[in-house]
């Protein structure tokens, strides 16, 4: 990645939602764009419609899946997230949704997922960095839910195939009571 | 019984079977807003949430918002966030640190006592009395090993007499912590479901469920809470007056005779955790304690111990309720800390291996009361099983209704005001 950045400085109103100020990737690589662009689709496709095998296998051996709440940038290690999966975590969360008896999943929540506004973060490692924006429809025995977020990545490459070492998924009303939240978000 | 024959009760509440209406009738709910929520007293927060003077926290009594303060002197205030002027509220952060509050509309200042400092323009209000001005406050508050319980009503039991047993399994969870203290320090997950207060009230220590509800993390999992939940199991359920309930799962773990295995662990792995307590108490009572574990009791009407968080019951219309959670903290003790977190985080909230279920259950039980036959719900499991502890107490298999049956009676006292 370019090291040709620059540091956009967010106002302070709202930073507890907004989040900390980031440094963007100010240089565009085309294919790297069209690259992780295609990843991130496929991912969102294979949650969409309940791919828990193919979604688990985008994961690396030290993944992190963090879904804060109250805040965008609390500290997951003092504060309660409503996912704070490592590995291991996240093949649990799997095997449970495969039981066919994770009865907030049974029948599964129909889903379809809109994501946009892909921005490259710098990164000081050989880790992708991107943010992007998700509006996800959801509608199951209860009902229509609308979710949207803020979803932050890093992305590795493992024998030439990119894969997910993070994922943050910052709802917009993570403050806020919400329902269920059991397919893959 | 004084005589006062109610046959709007009497239909309703029949011993071991409820009618469906109690769970959806917006009617049957605004009664309870008042003859419960007002005037039981109701679990608020901890006053480890508010450590500092002046720090506030915006909490709830029944569908109302409360403000949890420490004021100037250290004492807890539970304001209520109204500006007596209006109706603004006077705060609109969940919480913070501050020693007054403005209301935006016309600028009134109010102390975190309540007590209206000032207004603008002053002249507009000459020979008003201030101190019939402040900010109201729940009636009565009182708190009990750092649990703050507040009560819309000037009379009635004290906090001590109203938690009945209950007031052990408290006393059983902070011995549970090196320094006899609990923490809610971890922030709230805030999970809303479509469903009556009282189903989830009654789940708490419903043992019955949990080898089907839950049965796919058991299955996945090395969990050993399904066998508290058995057919075989020896752990019970047991009514604690005024409407309070648990499970008391320690026959089990004393059968185990191995200190954490409540906890789904062993002393090895938490050595600092399992020395403080040692220090602290004397290595024969931290081993019982640890073999003991903390309690699984569903205090009346909206605090759940659940052995390691607790959970705040919000109610919020006849159809709609919030479920708080939270990891329980104990002070001074990092190291389970941050498991007691982890597996909370697991466990709870919107994404919870157990309690996404758990919801998904109460929503598909208030929709089946669309239904309207049969009209009343079955709650005779283990009736007659029932038996009095050396305590006497009512306690039945881990298994058995007994818990609802505790819940209905008291609420139908509460309801016909006896």
């Amino acid at each position: 990645m370019s090291t040709d950045v620059a540091e956009i400085e967010g106002p302070d109103i709202l930073k507890e939602w907004v989040g900390k100020s980031r440094v963007y990737e100010k240089s565009f690589n085309p294919q790297l764009y069209h690259e992780v662009q295609q990843f991130i689709f496929r991912e969102a496709r294979l949650q969409d419609i309940h791919d828990y095998d193919a979604w688990e296998e985008l994961w690396t051996d030290d993944a992190l899946y963090w879904v804060p709440a109250n805040g965008t940038d609390t500290d997951p290690e003092k504060q309660m997230s409503l996912i704070y999966d490592n590995r291991s975590r996240i093949a649990l969360r799997i095997r449970q949704l495969k039981t066919g008896r994770r009865h907030s999943q049974t029948p599964p929540s129909q889903l379809a997922r809109v994501i946009s506004n892909f921005e490259f973060l710098a990164s000081d490692t050989d880790d992708i960095k991107v943010m992007c924006n998700t509006q996800i429809f959801e509608t199951n025995l209860r009902g229509d839910t609308m979710w949207a977020s803020r979803n932050e990545y890093s992305l590795r490459r493992v024998d030439g195939a990119l894969r997910m070492a993070y994922k943050k998924v910052v709802l917009i009303n993570n403050n806020k009571a919400i329902y269920t939240l059991s397919f893959l978000v | 019984m004084d005589g006062n024959f109610n046959p709007k009760w009497d239909d309703l509440i029949q011993p071991g079977r409820v009618h469906g209406s109690l769970y959806y009738d917006e009617a049957i709910f605004k009664e309870e807003v008042e003859k419960i929520w007002f005037k039981t007293w109701v679990y608020i927060g901890h006053e480890s949430e508010v450590p500092e003077k002046n720090d506030f926290v915006t909490k709830s009594l029944g569908p109302m918002p409360v403000l949890m303060a420490r004021d100037s002197n250290g004492e807890i205030q539970l304001l209520l966030n109204r500006c007596p002027h209006r109706g603004n509220a006077v705060c609109v952060q969940d919480k913070g640190n501050r020693a007054r509050f403005t209301c935006p509309y016309h600028s009134w200042t109010f102390a975190n006592t309540g007590e209206l400092i000032n207004y603008a323009f002053p002249e507009g209000y000459k020979g008003t009395d201030k101190s019939s001005l402040g900010l109201s406050k729940v009636t009565r508050v009182a708190s009990y090993r750092g649990f703050v319980f507040g009560s819309m009503a000037a009379d009635g039991p004290t906090l001590e007499e109203h938690l009945d047993g209950a007031k052990g399994s408290i006393d059983l969870l902070c011995d549970n912590s090196p320094t006899g203290e609990i923490q809610i320090s971890a922030g709230f997950l805030k999970h809303r479901t479509r469903a009556n207060w009282k189903f989830i009230l009654e789940n708490e220590c419903d043992g019955y469920h949990p080898a089907f509800v839950h049965s796919s993390i058991f299955s996945v999992s090395d969990s050993a809470i399904g066998d508290l939940y058995g057919d075989a199991a020896v752990a019970v359920t047991r009514s604690l007056g005024n409407g309070h309930t648990e499970v008391d799962p320690r026959p089990e773990f004393r059968r185990r005779d191995k200190p954490l295995s409540w906890f789904g662990t062993t002393p090895d792995r938490l050595p600092d955790y399992v020395r403080q307590m040692n220090e602290a108490y004397g290595e024969d009572r931290a081993r019982q304690i640890m073999i003991d574990g903390t309690p699984h009791t569903m205090i009346f009407p909206n605090l759940f111990i659940a052995e390691i968080q607790i959970f705040v019951i919000q109610p919020i219309s006849a159809t709609e309720s919030v479920q708080h959670s939270t990891a329980i903290q104990f002070k001074g003790a990092p190291d389970i800390n941050r498991r007691l977190r982890q597996q909370t985080m697991g466990s709870v909230g919107p994404a919870g291996f157990l309690l996404a279920d758990d919801t998904e259950m109460y929503e598909r039980n208030q929709r089946g009361l669309e239904i309207r036959q049969p009209e009343y719900l079955y709650l005779k499991r283990g009736e007659h099983r029932e038996r009095r502890d050396e305590n006497g107490y009512l306690i039945g298999h881990s298994t058995d209704d007994l818990p609802s049956r505790a819940i209905w009676k008291h609420y139908r006292e509460m309801m016909e005001d006896k």
